[in-house]
């Protein structure tokens, strides 16, 4: 970075001075003011048996257990399936087709589209789809399959980078040995691409775990252990929706369960950012 | 070497099969999005076969218990609530790329970058919950009811500052060194700077960064829902109640059938829409920065 | 010029032999009239040029005059690089190698590359070299150790890592990772390798001892090396050959044994480059 003059020289750079460290003061403090309500209301309600307890009384009381498990459960299926299919498209896009290719620039332009996709359009269409025309009704598979067309986009993107970053030499080597796609793939530019798909996989779960809209007509309300797949299952997003808007008095564990929430979030993000400097600096040391 | 003859057969078929598996994965992928449009379109078609498109926007008002089906108030909503937050969203968050870059010393950048991304993380569902219980009686007490048109763009403005921020950071970085090196030869002071050849070197990155808080704000659902109020009228002040189009969507669906529901499918067509534009505009702006 | 300093685990006898009875002047490669485009823009056009079993040819010229296009022709590493058209008619030995049914994995095997940089994969030094083999169908323990072993005494590198075989190879040397590189090609017993500029990018120390390496391959192999360094052109040749630009594209100017290029070249061109690094 570059220190330009800092002499503020006249009235104009002060009030441009003012603005700036302003503007950084006020989004600091809204963001502490939000987490600090969060933490202040939430964190006296968090307990093992909040945690773990099957609600009460529409959730007023009791804790979140069954919720859990199911926001757990929809986030598997989402990953089982959306992993597979990023992953491969991913690899398709990165490895196997130039930025000529018709198929190849169709796919992106097309993955483009639905990384903008509305949550709630995403919904309707998991609620066509997957609930009323694959008559999975409302239940954890169907929210499940909803989010992965969801997290695709980010999945794909962030996997599709860690294999660009890749130095090309591995691949001009190892064709010039007589080494298949296949084995360079697997071998080589897999284990190096590993921090970006990491980064991706982070990401995804991030974005899966923190959707409401797409999963209240896919993946329903209903609050009890869901015994299978085809049980509706409610997330823990839906569960402080309802509590806050459908429930009155349910405002303590909703904070509680917003607390979880961010926490889980937080994490998450947490280690997605430490997994892109590691990789990158991984990166640095083997070239 | 005997041993190094070819089970070339072999290998030439796995490279194949890789690839053509991968392609129908890349195919399942790429056809959501047309997978998506084709079963919007198909439920939306009954009703507009049956009452055509223009009434969407010429009856009476929402009332699809009666027939009535116009999706103005929530399409100015919808509007309103996007501008406004995207006219309080866009100076902060290009501020705050600038405070990061130019003004902030380095640990203090590092740290606020980082609360960026937090931001960014946070789920909309708790964004709302904190606009109902906090926002909402704050706008109360100044000006009743309180779930309002300024409450949705207040909730919205924070939900969207992380992307532009982000992205306004990212052009930030990518203006070249030697820009900047020339502008303090000349002694120019640092806000004389920024305006005159930093921010125009990054205003594509920027409008990049506007497009996507735009479909972000247009998209967004659960937190508009909880604090707008929901009632469907074109709002005449900012403390007026509001109810957008996927909040309708999330609010009716659940026992929405027939006509209604189709209606509803035919909003989802209209964010649909919307949505493409706006990839559209970005292309476009994205092309005119690589020519 | 340098006195040849003798590589540790090499047979010196090799270095003696310098412009030996090794090279025979039995071709073993013919081009002809060999073009490339990358989409509009020409490569290199109408090269046709006869390499010689077990000699070293020198491909010599400015930057950007299509050498190192020409050297990526030959094993078909054009195929990775999109928009890229390659004309004329390349026979190594009696392979098509444009030909469409050419098996291209095979044809890689028999002709190794070794690139400007050295690029040894993120893996163990063990690995770099008993992947690309168990790739190739040898699957014996023993006989992937014999392998490995044989091909690092070739290039001098077994006294120096024989102990650390399973460190990374990466955090050799600049001139040892480009010495595991060419075991790496050496271990598949190929008959030919192309070199791409293989001491540019290496230390002055460094660069004599991988130039003695191809010195001692002379007559096991057929090299072509591409190579900006006169000095080390003159030293290691037999034959070499000048590529010039001219009228947009890369083109042949002249080819034959390396002491007629350098001592007694004809075309002008050829005369001017010579004396020009001369003086």
């Amino acid at each position: 970075m570059i220190k330009t003059v800092s002499r503020l020289q006249n009235p104009r750079e002060w009030l441009a001075f003012i603005f700036v460290w302003g503007t950084a003061g006020f989004v600091t403090a809204t963001f502490c003011w939000l987490l600090g309500d969060i933490l202040w209301h939430g964190l006296s309600h968090i307990s093992w048996t909040f945690l773990t307890a099957p609600p009460e009384n529409a959730g007023r009381r009791g804790g979140i257990g069954p919720i859990l498990v199911s926001t757990a459960l929809i986030l598997g299926v989402c990953l089982a399936v959306s992993l597979p299919i990023g992953i491969g498209t991913a690899v398709l896009l990165a490895e196997f087709t130039s930025n000529q290719n018709l198929f190849g620039r169709m796919t992106r332009r097309s993955l483009d589209v639905l990384a903008g996709v509305p949550s709630i359009v995403f919904g309707l269409f998991g609620n066509v789809f997957f609930c009323k025309t694959l008559g999975l009704g409302f239940s954890i598979l169907s929210g499940g399959l909803t989010l992965a067309c969801m997290v695709l986009p980010i999945l794909i993107r962030s996997t599709e980078e860690g294999f660009r970053a890749v130095p090309a030499s591995y691949r001009l080597s190892a064709a010039a040995l007589g080494l298949s796609h296949t084995t360079t793939l697997v071998h080589l530019l897999l284990p190096a691409a590993i921090p970006g798909l990491l980064v991706g996989l982070v990401l995804g779960v991030g974005r899966a775990i923190a959707e409401t809209a797409a999963l209240i007509f896919t993946s329903g309300y209903v609050d009890r252990m869901p015994e299978s797949l085809l049980d509706s299952g409610r997330a823990l997003s839906i569960h402080i929706f309802d509590l806050s808007m459908n429930v009155s008095g349910g405002d303590a564990n909703a904070y509680a369960s917003a607390l979880v929430l961010v926490v889980l979030l937080l994490l998450i993000n947490g280690t997605a950012s430490w997994l892109a400097t590691y990789g990158l600096h991984r990166k640095i040391v083997t070239v | 070497m005997t041993s190094l003859h070819s089970n070339t057969l072999f290998r030439w078929s796995t490279d194949d099969l890789l690839c053509w598996l991968l392609r129908g994965l890349a195919a399942i992928a790429g056809t959501i999005v047309m997978l998506i449009v084709t079963f919007l379109i198909m439920e939306a078609l009954p009703v507009l076969h049956r009452i055509g498109l223009l009434r969407f926007f010429t009856d009476p008002s929402w009332h699809p218990a009666e027939g009535f089906y116009n999706l103005t108030p929530m399409l100015w909503g919808t509007l309103f609530a996007m501008a406004g937050s995207v006219l309080i969203a866009t100076p902060i968050g290009i501020l705050s790329a600038v405070f990061c870059h130019y003004y902030a010393p380095f640990f203090l950048a590092r740290l606020y970058r980082r609360l960026i991304e937090l931001l960014a993380g946070i789920p909309s569902v708790v964004y709302g919950f904190w606009g109902l219980v906090v926002l909402v009686p704050m706008i109360g007490e100044m000006h009743p009811p309180g779930p309002s048109l300024l409450a949705g763009i207040l909730i919205l403005t924070i939900m969207i500052l992380p992307t532009i921020a982000l992205m306004a950071d990212a052009s930030l970085a990518a203006v070249p060194q030697h820009y900047l090196r020339g502008a303090t030869a000349l002694g120019l002071p640092r806000w004389a700077t920024i305006k005159g050849v930093v921010l125009p070197a990054a205003k594509s990155g920027l409008f990049t960064g506007v497009i996507l808080e735009t479909g972000r704000a247009i998209g967004e659902t659960m937190a508009i829902l909880m604090v707008c109020g929901n009632v469907v009228q074109t709002p005449s002040s900012l403390f007026d109640p509001i109810r957008t189009l996927t909040s309708n969507i999330a609010l009716e669906m659940a026992y929405a059938l027939g006509d209604h529901r189709a209606a509803l499918f035919v909003s989802g067509l209209v964010l649909m829409t919307m949505i493409v534009a706006l990839a559209i505009a970005a292309e476009w702006i994205s092309r005119g920065r690589y020519d | 010029m340098t006195p040849l300093k003798p590589l540790a685990g090499l047979d010196p006898q090799h270095l003696l032999n310098k412009k030996s009875t090794y090279c025979n002047p039995h071709s073993f490669v013919d081009v002809d009239r060999l073009s490339l485009h990358y989409g509009e823009k020409s490569a290199f056009r109408d090269v046709t040029l006869s390499i010689n079993k077990g000699c070293i040819t020198a491909l010599v010229g400015p930057s950007g005059c299509g050498k190192t296009s020409f050297l990526t022709c030959l094993n078909r590493l054009t195929d990775l690089t999109a928009g890229c058209h390659v004309s004329g008619r390349i026979m190594i030995g009696t392979i098509d190698v444009l030909a469409h049914g050419t098996n291209v994995i095979q044809l890689r095997r028999r002709i190794g590359m070794i690139f400007q940089k050295p690029n040894p994969f993120p893996l163990s030094i063990r690995r770099n070299l008993e992947f690309p083999l168990r790739e190739h169908g040898m699957r014996d323990r023993a006989q992937l150790g014999t392998a490995i072993e044989t091909s690092l005494r070739d290039v001098g590198l077994w006294d120096e890592v024989k102990d650390r075989l399973d460190s990374p190879a990466l955090a050799l040397s600049g001139g040892q990772q480009q010495r595991l590189c060419i075991a790496r090609s050496l271990a598949l017993s190929p008959e030919m390798l192309l070199m791409d500029e293989p001491c540019s990018a290496l230390d002055p120390l460094s660069s004599g001892v991988v130039e003695d390496l191809i010195i001692s391959l002379r007559g096991r192999y057929t090299i072509l090396i591409v190579t900006h360094n006169l000095a080390q052109a003159r030293r290691i040749s037999d034959y070499a050959a000048l590529f010039w630009v001219q009228n947009g594209a890369g083109q042949l100017v002249e080819a034959g044994p390396a002491t007629q290029i350098f001592e007694e070249p004809r075309d002008p061109l050829t005369i001017a480059y010579v004396n020009g690094m001369r003086g």
